[in-house]
């Protein structure tokens, strides 16, 4: 399956979903993840997608996709109506951050998160030699980066503290390796699964 | 006219004629009736590629293709039904069909009367979205089609589509459902009215037997034309098609034809007032206004459309004012409440309602990827 050696996040994420369930997935792309656990988990889900090239995408992935800004909020899906609701390496393009996840915890059972980790030493490393960090997993330029919301790992698990969600796993890595050691050092990406309080 | 590769070419109208009775929802019987259709492509052994193609409120049976008589009548969807085109005719048999109670050639308000060998004029009765539905399921008998592979339509034809979803949900694996309305706004309303008030107020309207008087309440026509034509453009585009211009290049203070848009929206109208039927036009705007499939179930569409099995591929345009992208998203979340396959795009286009008739890129290529998906489900090999 080529689309899901495209992120190293997505082997990952498709550990967590059991098979049979039904999943959201914000920022879908060309739906290659939601198709991905449509073949190894036969899930039924939903991709929602902004960019009319990743819409025609998905239709050509044979992806349910709904055309939506995220901002605008998740009201056309009901309360409770997934068992998961992905938001993979878009939290940190959100304006309204605090939103998208109260509305993750309202339509999904569990939400599943994953964002690159600014925390991670080539990022500071950067920040101290005085540049804006650009690497692997955070791969733009600071003047034509869709990222507005940045966090490190830890930040992210204050915020989870602070807004009524509940830690339930959390895989960390570096380059699809997974990290254990300090992992707001070493690690590249995060990934989340969490339930409402 | 020289061979498009990409049309169906000239294609012939067939007529076919149906003598069992037909209850409409407003309790009245029609004995008999023909109806008008065109096909194109060829139905397959398994007849499962049949594709059926739903007009709007002023289209007819003529979708795509022309006549070799008349090399200039185009078919309406011309532009996305044909060899090549999204909905692709090597690949499916599309079947185009004039509704009951319209003008070009299905029986209608011009036809004779069995019980008095006049026309029936305002005697037709009322029509409803639903009869359409079981008027065009009895054509698809007449066809040997029992389950087609889709439904598809705009605006109003879009409706059908979606009717036909809960009507027959064992019979349409997929509606494509473009510019739609789960049901009509009071502005929706309100516009009809204007245009039947135009309509039944003209002196020659006659009480809907202008036929008898050889006459036809033109003005009345005309003026119901304009007045929809308004609400198929956006502002916007209607600002960069004419603007303020003038075709004088000043006043004239006087109230003869001075804004280009007057000109435009006159000649669409005095186009309009020359082929359709004034009948014709009452109906199917009632029709429009009557289409509320939530309203037996108390309002909540979510709950109405509980029968539809069928995928969606559901699209909307953003400057559409007439069936916002709003209305679209209401039947989104109803399919979305009954966890329906689905698929919905909101096409960043400026032209408002109209949009689902014109040629545009994205649009098209997103149909032409929806009726791929509908030929691998049939099991046909991918296009070349």
């Amino acid at each position: 399956m080529t689309g899901a050696t495209k992120r190293s996040d997505f082997a990952a994420i498709a550990a967590w979903v059991q098979p049979g369930t039904r999943v959201l997935d914000l920022g879908c792309g060309d739906g290659s993840l939601l198709r991905f656990l449509a073949e190894e988990r036969g899930i039924a889900g939903y991709g929602v997608e902004i960019d009319d090239r990743n819409v025609l995408a998905c239709v050509k992935n044979g992806v349910n996709v709904i055309q939506r800004d995220l901002e605008a909020g998740l009201s056309v899906f009901e309360s409770e109506s997934f068992d998961y609701v992905i938001l993979s390496q878009t939290l940190q393009a959100m304006k309204n951050t605090e939103t998208i996840v109260r509305e993750m915890l309202r339509v999904g059972r569990e939400g599943i998160v994953s964002f690159p980790n600014f925390g991670y030493w080539q990022h500071r490393l950067q920040v101290l030699l005085g540049r804006m960090p650009v690497s692997r997993d955070l791969p733009f330029q600071w003047f034509d980066t869709p990222n507005v919301h940045l966090c490190t790992i830890d930040d992210f698990e204050m915020f989870c503290r602070q807004h009524g969600a509940r830690i339930l796993e959390r895989i960390v890595l570096n380059e699809r390796e997974p990290v254990t050691v300090l992992p707001n050092l070493l690690g590249s990406i995060a990934v989340y699964r969490f339930e409402r309080i | 006219m020289s061979h498009d590769p990409h049309s169906v070419g000239a294609v012939t109208p067939q007529s076919a004629h149906f003598d069992q009775p037909l209850t409409l929802k407003s309790g009245a019987v029609i004995d008999a009736y023909d109806l008008m259709y065109e096909t194109y492509g060829t139905l397959n052994a398994a007849r499962s590629n049949a594709v059926l193609v739903c007009h709007a409120l002023n289209a007819s049976h003529h979708v795509a293709g022309h006549y070799a008589a008349d090399p200039k009548n185009v078919g309406w969807w011309d532009n996305m039904i044909g060899p090549g085109k999204p909905l692709d005719t090597n690949r499916f048999f599309v079947v185009g069909v004039n509704n009951l109670g319209g003008c070009f050639g299905s029986t209608g308000p011009q036809s004779p009367n069995p019980k008095t060998g006049k026309p029936y004029g305002a005697d037709f009765p009322v029509i409803t979205v639903e009869d359409w539905v079981a008027a065009q399921a009895r054509l698809a008998d007449h066809l040997g089609i029992e389950c087609f592979a889709a439904a598809m339509g705009g605006s109003l034809g879009a409706m059908q589509a979606l009717q036909w979803t809960i009507a027959y949900p064992e019979r349409m694996r997929h509606a494509i459902v473009i510019a739609a309305a789960p049901r009509l706004s009071a502005q929706n309303i309100a516009f009809n009215d204007v245009a039947r008030q135009a309509i039944l107020t003209d002196p020659e309207f006659y009480g809907g037997h202008y036929y008898e008087h050889g006459v036809v309440p033109k003005r009345g026509l005309r003026v119901a034309r304009m007045i929809g034509h308004i609400t198929y453009l956006s502002d916007d585009e209607m600002a960069s098609k004419f603007g303020r211009d003038l075709r004088t290049g000043d006043y004239e203070f006087g109230y003869g034809v001075e804004f280009e848009i007057e000109s435009y929206l006159r000649y669409q109208g005095d186009k309009f007032s020359e082929y359709f039927d004034a009948n014709t036009y009452l109906l199917i705007t009632k029709a429009l206004d009557y289409f509320d499939p939530a309203k037996e179930c108390g309002g909540n569409l979510s709950r109405a459309l509980e029968p539809a099995t069928a995928s969606f591929l559901v699209v909307s345009f953003t400057t559409d004012w007439r069936f916002s992208p709003e209305r679209s998203r209401e039947i989104v979340k109803a399919l979305l409440d009954n966890r329906r396959d689905l698929s919905y795009a909101e096409i960043d286009a400026p032209h408002g309602h109209d949009a689902f008739l014109l040629d545009d890129a994205r649009y098209h290529r997103l149909v032409a990827a929806y009726f791929d998906r509908v030929a691998d489900e049939l099991g046909m090999k991918a296009k070349p």
